[in-house]
């Protein structure tokens, strides 16, 4: 994008504005979920199974219910009287909200104490009594499909086995000819490991039900409060929760990353606790049950394959995957297909023929999935084509970047239907690889990996060239139980000229409130300090489906731009009708119309929204607002190039990430500042899984991995200081030609790290090393290739 | 469970409190002192969320029990802005966009001021090294960084 189009005191679009929401947080001043307390409010601890699989013989809650404090211990049986102790899934199948048969996971809710203090609550945990049977258990998803696996879906009558799904996309029949007639073909298996977005905020609620309005109250980690509503209304209609009685509040988001998306279980026990005592009830889980319970992202076992020409024109790809969804098909996914987005696969190529499947398999693991910060199954499909474009560079002996350049879809090719369906909107990918390698100095770094290996160093230098993919959706591809995915926005401008400005979105970090008041500045001219951003009430915002697959800017953001240019039509004609002109005669610049020819005839956009209440022309109504609500005719495809350095030590076999390039194209950028934290951020969840992060199971499914002393996030040690840049090309669809930004960086950077690394080690005969990659995976490696020292 | 009178200095007020023996101090802090700028995001002492000031020193009040803090002097992220102006670092964090949801900031903060209360000029290994124990996972880290070096130049040059 050029220079900003408005002042800085306006702060349209292109200003690096200070966020407007920060004064609150850096005084310790943020609402969340946890710091709200109301007169009564009763405290929810959830007793857990030990069990991945275990039939529930009986459930003790007498010694709970004699510690003073303790009000009520809720099992399954209880929700069983008003049919509530199974919910519906996403994905048209069903999870327990409390078993009333048997359990399976480990840490599966089984119970829920519901007490006058935290402690307490916690102490009539420990006191209730479960007997358990345990039954045999499926961890591995390729034994849950062996003909003598267990059934473990025995609520559903007809399963006989333990597949949920098979998708699949593509020309078989013409993917399987491109790829015989081929030169060139390359295998590779891969596993995407089961991990955790841990956002710092766990989740949690208060549910706060009003015997004698009716009115439920819920203040709630949610990212998406309009639809949880709806979902309220449909699944507990039946027991009197009527939709106009509910109001989801989603304060202040401590991250949310996808895993704020579902309802979980906790949310709907204490809902029902509420109802049934008449008090408010909170609930917050512990660090434990947050990674224990809640949804997982991730776990697939790809196989991929490429096929190539000689010079390394790719022809054709080829992926089959088994998908691990736990013991339910929980997946926070608002598309119409059951591998979400994976069908993004084909990258950044002019691939002709592709064909993918995806088979989906109940584990004994928690149900899910979520996307970890990025459209559903897209970090999957990038980290597949990236990883397997370069077991080709290294199958051909071609250079990484080269084997890129040679087949990326050409600049002129966009719009490009790809082999998979999806209509990429805008690109340029050569731009973004150039300009990474140039700030990268890429010749001069594999001159230095050359001394080096030749004086026995690891180094690696390599490359991701993604696109994503992102913004849903349009309501052909997506909906969330047949709500279409638009957003919106309602638009207020005050006597004065002021706005108030109402999302149906709900930031948890993103900085909606400056953001949005830059789009509304740059349409009206009105200053983005003088626009208040409201969102994450369902009683006062527009009804939207929520911030998630960087949708806001794509969906909610189009929706203000448009909200803001329907009240500027209807100020043209009261501007027309202060200056005496035929509306037709008026020109626009940024906070002001003005008489063609005579610029000193003006009035600005304050002056013509006094007139809107005080003097509007005869037979219009009074008052200037308006809302959009905007179904996008696509999604949003924006791409970067990522090149990462890497030093492995033969010591410890410690992977350190030297330098990170990152160039990426958002098209239009909205505010320059927040976008680059957008993507600092996403870096470090992209570097999280590639070497630190996964929940992984024992064989009788016991978590390994669920707590934060298992489970490493990344700290600011091993993070390296980010080199961001960026090239422009605008969304041709969208109404400021902007695309989303928040993930972007968690899809492009596990591939740029995973590929170094196999640079670093390719000399040895190398060609894949599984994510993440520990010290101690890399220590192994060496050790096998006599390079440990 | 037995209960304790306690004493102890909070933001410069000082509070007296019965406490239980196992109440702990982030505990005290947000729901009896109603100070809920300090944020729980793990206890078990790794996320740094709960970060707070004891006696000058940063430590997780997750795993301080209330009672061990009798007599000390408490600084939490209400007690950084003085006479309505902003701590150094508070500003840096809002000028650096060294903060995104903002739930991981106040004890961000809290440990950035320790580290510039003994050392103004510290290298930027020294920050990484010193706010390790707080986990961001929104921001990446660098722009705290650059928060915390940016209140530094601030610092030593009042």
């Amino acid at each position: 994008m050029s220079e900003p189009r408005t002042s800085p005191e306006v702060c349209g679009m292109g200003h690096s504005m200070k966020r407007k929401e920060d004064p609150r947080f850096i005084r310790g001043k943020g609402n969340y979920v946890d710091d709200i307390q109301l007169p009564g409010m009763l405290h929810m601890d959830i007793v857990r199974s030990p069990f991945a699989h275990a039939k529930i013989k009986s459930i003790d809650a007498s010694k709970a219910l004699k510690i003073p404090g303790v009000l009520a211990v809720i099992t399954g049986e209880t929700l069983a009287k008003y049919n509530l102790h199974w919910m519906p899934t996403l994905m048209s199948d069903t999870q327990m909200v409390l078993p009333t048969e048997k359990v399976m996971y480990q840490a599966q809710e089984v119970a829920a104490v519901i007490a006058t203090d935290r402690y307490v609550a916690a102490d009539g945990v420990e006191a209730v009594e479960v007997d358990y049977e345990p039954l045999p258990v499926v961890v591995d998803p390729f034994k849950a499909l062996a003909p003598d696996a267990p059934v473990l879906r025995t609520d559903k009558k007809d399963k006989k086995d333990n597949r949920i799904f098979h998708w699949q996309a593509g020309d078989r029949a013409a993917t399987d000819k491109a790829f015989a007639e081929s030169d060139v073909v390359v295998k590779q298996d891969m596993y995407i490991p089961r991990i955790h977005v841990a956002s710092i905020e766990t989740c949690g609620c208060v549910a706060d039900f009003d015997r004698v309005s009716g009115k439920l109250t819920v203040y709630m980690t949610t990212q998406a409060p309009h639809a949880v509503r709806t979902v309220f209304a449909l699944v507990a209609g039946h027991v009197g929760l009527s939709e106009e009685k509910i109001r989801i509040i989603s304060p202040d988001i401590g991250g949310g990353f996808g895993g704020k998306v579902p309802v979980y279980p906790g949310y709907v026990i204490a809902v029902a606790a509420s109802v049934v005592i008449g008090k408010p009830v909170k609930w917050v889980e512990d660090r434990m049950e947050n990674l224990q319970a809640d949804s997982f992202a991730r776990d697939y076992h790809i196989h991929a394959e490429l096929a190539a020409k000689k010079d390394g024109t790719m022809t054709a790809l080829r992926i089959k995957t088994l998908a691990d969804h736990g013991y339910a098909d929980a997946a926070a996914n608002p598309s119409k297909f059951p591998a979400g987005l994976f069908s993004i696969c084909t990258g950044s190529y002019a691939l002709k023929h592709a064909f993918a499947e995806v088979d989906g398999v109940y584990t004994n693991k928690p149900p899910g999935g979520i996307a970890y910060r990025c459209s559903f199954r897209v970090t999957e499909a990038v980290h597949c084509i990236e990883r397997i474009t370069d077991v080709l560079a290294q199958e051909l002996k071609m250079d990484p970047a080269e084997l890129r350049l040679k087949n990326f879809i050409p600049p002129e090719k966009f719009p490009w239907k790809s082999a998979l369906g999806w209509e990429y909107d805008s690109g340029n990918y050569p731009a973004a690889l150039h300009k990474a390698m140039e700030i990268v100095g890429y010749e001069a770094l594999r001159k230095e990996q050359a001394e080096k290996r030749a004086r026995g160093e690891l180094m690696g230098i390599c490359i991701s060239s993604f696109t994503e993919i992102v913004g849903a959706g349009p309501s052909k591809q997506f909906d969330i139980l047949g709500l279409k995915m638009f957003d919106s926005c309602e638009l207020r401008i005050h006597p004065t000229g002021k706005a108030l400005a109402r999302f149906g979105t709900k930031s948890q970090g993103q900085g909606h409130e400056t953001t949005y008041a830059q789009i509304i500045a740059e349409e009206l001219g009105i200053p983005a300090a003088q626009v208040q951003v409201e969102e994450g009430d369902t009683d006062t915002a527009p009804y939207g489906l929520g911030t998630y697959a960087s949708r806001s800017t794509p969906t909610a953001g189009a929706a203000g731009s448009l909200a803001a240019r329907k009240v500027r039509e209807k100020a043209k004609q009261i501007a027309a009708h202060l200056l005496e002109c035929s509306p037709d005669d008026l020109v626009w610049e940024p906070g002001k119309f003005s008489v063609k020819g005579a610029p000193s005839r003006s009035k600005t956009i304050q002056e013509i929204a006094l007139a809107a209440y005080t003097n509007h022309p005869q037979g219009m109504e009074a008052g200037l607002e308006a809302v959009s609500y905007y179904d996008p005719p696509n999604l949003t495809f924006p791409f970067g190039s990522y090149i990462a350095v890497v030093d492995i030590d033969r010591g410890t076999g410690q992977v350190k990430v030297r330098r990170f390039v990152a160039v990426d194209d958002c098209g239009n950028i909205i505010n320059p500042m927040i976008v680059d934290g957008q993507i600092h951020g996403g870096l470090a969840m992209g570097l999280a899984p590639a070497l630190l992060e996964e929940i992984s199971y024992d064989d009788e499914g016991n978590i390994t991995g669920g707590s934060f002393m298992d489970y490493l996030l990344p700290t600011a040690v091993e993070t390296p200081s980010w080199e961001t840049a960026k090239t422009v090309t605008p969304s041709p669809h969208h109404p400021f030609g902007a695309k989303g930004v928040g993930e972007s960086a968690t899809v492009g950077a596990p591939p740029a790290i995973a590929n170094a690394v196999v640079d670093a080690l390719a000399h040895l005969g190398v060609r894949h090393v599984e994510i993440p990659i520990t010290p101690e995976k890399v220590w192994r490696l060496l050790k096998e290739k006599g390079l440990a020292e | 469970m037995s209960r304790h009178d306690i004493q102890l200095s909070v933001n410069g007020a000082t509070h007296r409190v019965q406490v239980e023996s196992r109440l702990l101090l982030v505990h005290l802090l947000r729901e009896n002192l109603r100070l809920t700028g300090t944020h729980i995001g793990c206890d078990t002492t790794h996320c740094g969320a709960c970060t707070v000031l004891l006696d000058g020193d940063p430590v997780k009040s997750c795993t301080v029990l209330a009672v061990q803090a009798e007599g000390s002097q408490i600084t939490t992220v209400e007690g950084l802005e003085q006479d309505g102006k902003l701590h150094p670092v508070q500003e840096a964090f809002w000028e650096n966009h060294g903060l995104q949801c903002g739930y991981c900031t106040p004890g961000m903060m809290i440990t950035g001021c320790a580290l510039l209360a003994r050392d103004k000029n510290p290298s930027e290994a020294q920050i990484r090294e010193a706010i390790s124990g707080n986990l961001c996972r929104c921001t990446g880290y660098s722009n705290i960084v650059k928060a915390i070096q940016s209140a530094a130049e601030h610092l030593r040059q009042q």
